[in-house]
């Protein structure tokens, strides 16, 4: 490996070389992943020239497949060949179950609190690790397209995954070796696509229904701003559904009993897409379809008989188009264009029911299968600091609210859906019997007024609370959530004077134990050293810090520091250039820390700086007409 | 860092009263977030990022409060007065809880109307005046404050709760509505 070259602070070894970013598009059904190269993004195609990557895994005994080749293998090898594992990410048992009993692969009922499993003949496998050999055939597409490690990506979630699938999603891309810089929802990341193509302004929505997962954003688009309104949706209702319900609709004319193969029915569901997709354009599709006895059935369903099974799952789009207007307190008329995202905004009656509730056309002039990826590309390469200046800047909301449990099973809302992040709040709670020490907090989310309607994000305990009459504590619990929309909780009891307190991050199942111990066997199944990648790591991430805090120097070192502070953040830095050529990870880590201790002072008063200049600048642009 | 023991209106730099250039307000809160948001600093170290977190966190809560009417009064109040007092304060005020009471019961019959949109509609257009009207009070009340007049303000406060009460009801029917389609 060769050695990282590193510049002295305020001189970057390479000033034009981009750093290599990307976007990754996260699919049910099929995964993208696109670049920003040349100030233009694209998605990449694979060495045939196709873009999708099909989000399928096919565990073979000697290695993994992924895309086309596990697709094609999915009705052969159904058990061991895995698609839409999206709807599995993130999701206790009972929701997985929730998905239907046509699962077509075998399922592990989890120990205790752990995730369900998926049994492959390389092991019970949890959804997570599934995802990431998705994430890492697309790492690996866009390495070799840009001839370069990936510094970070911008992996898209649907904008309506609670906490515990978003944590999951970054999870897997952990897995996958791969940097986060943002968790992006995919409805905001198709309109920074769409709205940068078109220079548009005004009041945007963005329709999104891919395979799996329904949303539904209101943003208002103003001068590189994206401002998420409200955004609603279902994260369980996709395309998907419409084969299932075509297959329901065939399986009962064609006499194929719900137990029927598993590989019976992935090929029905093949058939049942296939024929979804024909009636985009035609207005019958013929069927032929191999019944488990070897025989087949010959039949064709008209378009009006897919619409009547469609239907009765748009209305439920709709409503929640109606529900997240209201939320950002608008009427349809009022939204300047509608944007169609997703795979199955191409059936023809999903359009004309968008444009009936609308009132006008939607654009769907991007591919809407790409927007997505593009979007994040594009955020992936701002977020790396390719584009210093650039005025681009997304405020999204979280999509459901959080709260914990009171008194009587009931939910205390303490940040509502729909709030812009980042966030933080606090609420006062206090003791409910005399002398009690400690107290139970359960986090949740969700919308319903009674505990057991809302998702359990996590549960823990306050303990070492002072003896006090009910009423006298004052435990403060706060929650705060990211700009990926993540959040973590910390009760702190203040009545006494004696602190006590808690930090959780929710959990969904896995433990940061159980990933580390996934991670090491990945690497170790890869050939990988871990040794030699947790250097490289810090050895990245020391660079990282170096070139960041040279950039800042050059800029505001001369007229926000003494010549003294300067001398002594330079001393930190340049015995980080020092250790960073040596092989010891933990010393690296150690003054990568001592660097940031002592460049804190000048970390504030630059943004202390931009703070008053942000006021101050627009207060000049203010007088301008 | 943000100055965090400004007001909210000081971290907008905008006078601390209850009129409120809404248009200012909202500019102003843009290039604050172009500014301190996380995004500006995926790239910075641990202690920038969390700063930069902090801070966005920050501004975004005091625009939610400086944005609402009755959020934005009840702060007013808890400066002026260390307190703003309890969100389930009542008024007194018999013709006014009344009237409150009726347009209540308008709405709780409006699904077993002809034209239920139309009598939600209604009710939003009255609360819509009344709220327009307590807010003019509060403006001279809370913009340059007097002790009698900080006595009124809570007053009109709990009116304008009741008020914005009664129409997250009276939107909450309209969601039902739609949903009973």
């Amino acid at each position: 490996m060769a050695l990282l070259q590193i510049a002295e602070p305020g001189r970057s070894a390479a000033p034009h070389q981009a750093r290599l970013a990307a976007g990754i598009d996260l699919g049910t059904t099929n995964s993208l992943v696109a670049t920003v190269r040349s100030g233009r993004a694209e998605t990449l195609p694979d060495e045939q020239g196709r873009h999708l990557l099909p989000s399928v895994v096919r565990f073979r005994r000697d290695g993994v497949d992924v895309g086309y080749a596990a697709k094609e293998a999915a009705a052969d090898d159904p058990l061991n060949t895995i698609a839409s594992v999206k709807r599995l990410v993130g999701r206790g048992l009972e929701a997985v179950q929730g998905l239907g009993s046509r699962l077509p692969y075998e399922l592990v009922a989890p120990a205790g609190l752990g995730v369900p499993r998926l049994r492959t003949r390389r092991g019970d496998l949890t959804p997570v690790e599934v995802s990431a050999e998705i994430l890492r055939a697309l790492a690996r597409r866009a390495e070799a397209a840009l001839g370069g490690e990936l510094s970070g990506v911008v992996i898209t979630v649907p904008a309506y995954f609670d906490d515990a699938q978003r944590q999951a999603t970054k999870d897997a891309a952990r897995l996958a070796g791969l940097k986060v810089l943002r968790l992006l929802n995919e409805p905001t990341a198709a309109a920074v696509a769409y709205g940068l193509d078109k220079e548009a302004e005004g009041m945007h929505a963005v329709y999104d229904l891919g395979g799996g997962t329904f949303d539904i954003s209101i943003l208002r688009l103003r001068r590189g701003l994206f401002e998420v309104l409200a955004t609603g949706g279902d994260s369980a209702l996709g395309g998907d559904d419409l084969d299932r319900a075509l297959a329901g609709w065939i399986m009962e004319r064609a006499g194929i009993p719900d137990d029927a193969d598993p590989a019976t029915l992935r090929r029905l569901m093949h058939d049942a897409c296939a024929a979804k997709e024909a009636l985009t354009d035609a207005q019958r599709a013929p069927l032929r379809i191999r019944r488990p006895d070897g025989t087949h059935w010959e039949g064709e369903i008209e378009r009006d008989a897919f619409v009547s099974l469609a239907d009765p799952l748009i209305v439920k789009t709709i409503a929640a188009c109606r529900r997240t207007l209201r939320d950002a307190g608008l009427r349809a008329e009022e939204i300047e264009d509608v944007v169609l995202v997703g795979g199955s905004t191409r059936v023809p009656r999903v359009r004309q029911r968008v444009a009936d509730f609308f009132g006008r056309e939607p654009l769907a002039d991007l591919d809407p299968d790409r927007v997505v990826a593009i979007g994040a590309a594009i955020q992936a390469d701002v977020l790396a600091g390719n584009k210093s200046d650039e005025e681009m800047l997304l405020l999204d909301v979280i999509p459901l609210s959080l709260g914990l449990e009171t008194m009587g099973g009931l939910v205390e809302k303490i940040v509502p859906r729909n709030t812009t992040i980042p966030v933080a709040r606090t609420q006062e709670f206090t003791t409910f019997k005399d002398g009690q020490t400690a107290m139970s907090i359960q986090v949740l989310q969700g919308e319903r007024e009674l505990v057991a309607d809302c998702r359990s994000l996590a549960r823990f305990e306050l303990r070492g609370i002072p003896p006090m009459a009910a009423g006298a504590a004052r435990i403060l619990v706060t929650f705060e959530v990211d700009a990926d929309g993540l959040l973590s909780v910390t009760a702190l009891e203040r009545g006494s004077g004696v602190k006590a307190s808690v930090e959780v991050k929710p959990s969904y199942g896995l433990t940061d134990r159980e990933i580390e111990s996934m991670l090491r066997d990945s690497l170790n199944h890869a050939g990988e050293d871990v040794a030699v990648r947790r250097l490289r790591e810090q050895q990245i991430e020391a660079q990282r810090v170096l070139e960041a805090l040279g950039a800042a120097l050059a800029k505001d070192g001369d007229r926000l520091l003494a010549f003294g502070e300067r001398a002594l953040i330079q001393e930190a830095a340049g015995e980080l250039t020092r250790i960073v050529a040596g092989d010891d990870p933990a010393a690296i880590e150690a003054a990568i820390q001592a660097l940031e201790q002592a460049s804190g002072v000048f970390v504030e008063r630059r943004m202390n700086a931009s703070i008053r200049e942000a006021i101050a600048g627009r207060r000049v642009e203010e007088l301008e007409p | 860092m943000l100055d965090f023991s400004a007001n909210h209106f000081e971290l907008f730099g905008l006078p601390t009263a209850f009129s409120l250039d809404l248009e200012r307000l909202s500019e102003r809160y843009r290039s604050l977030q172009r500014t301190l948001h996380p995004d500006r600093f995926a790239a910075a170290g641990e202690r920038e990022r969390r700063l930069s977190l902090q801070a966005s966190s920050r501004v975004n809560e005091a625009y939610r409060v400086l944005r609402d009417p009755v959020a934005r009064a009840r702060y007013l109040l808890s400066l002026y007065t260390g307190e703003a007092g309890a969100e389930s304060e009542t008024t007194r005020d018999m013709a006014f809880l009344m009237e409150q009471m009726q347009l209540r019961e308008s709405l709780a019959g409006a699904t077993a109307e002809e034209d239920p949109y139309r009598l939600v509609a209604e009710v939003m257009a009255r609360l819509d005046t009344l709220s327009g009207q307590l807010e003019g009070e509060l403006s001279g009340r809370l913009d340059t404050p007097t002790k009698d007049g900080l006595q009124q303000a809570r007053e009109l406060v709990r009116k304008l709760q009741f008020v914005s009460k009664c129409r997250r009801e009276a939107e909450r029917i309209e969601a039902e509505l739609d949903e009973s389609l």
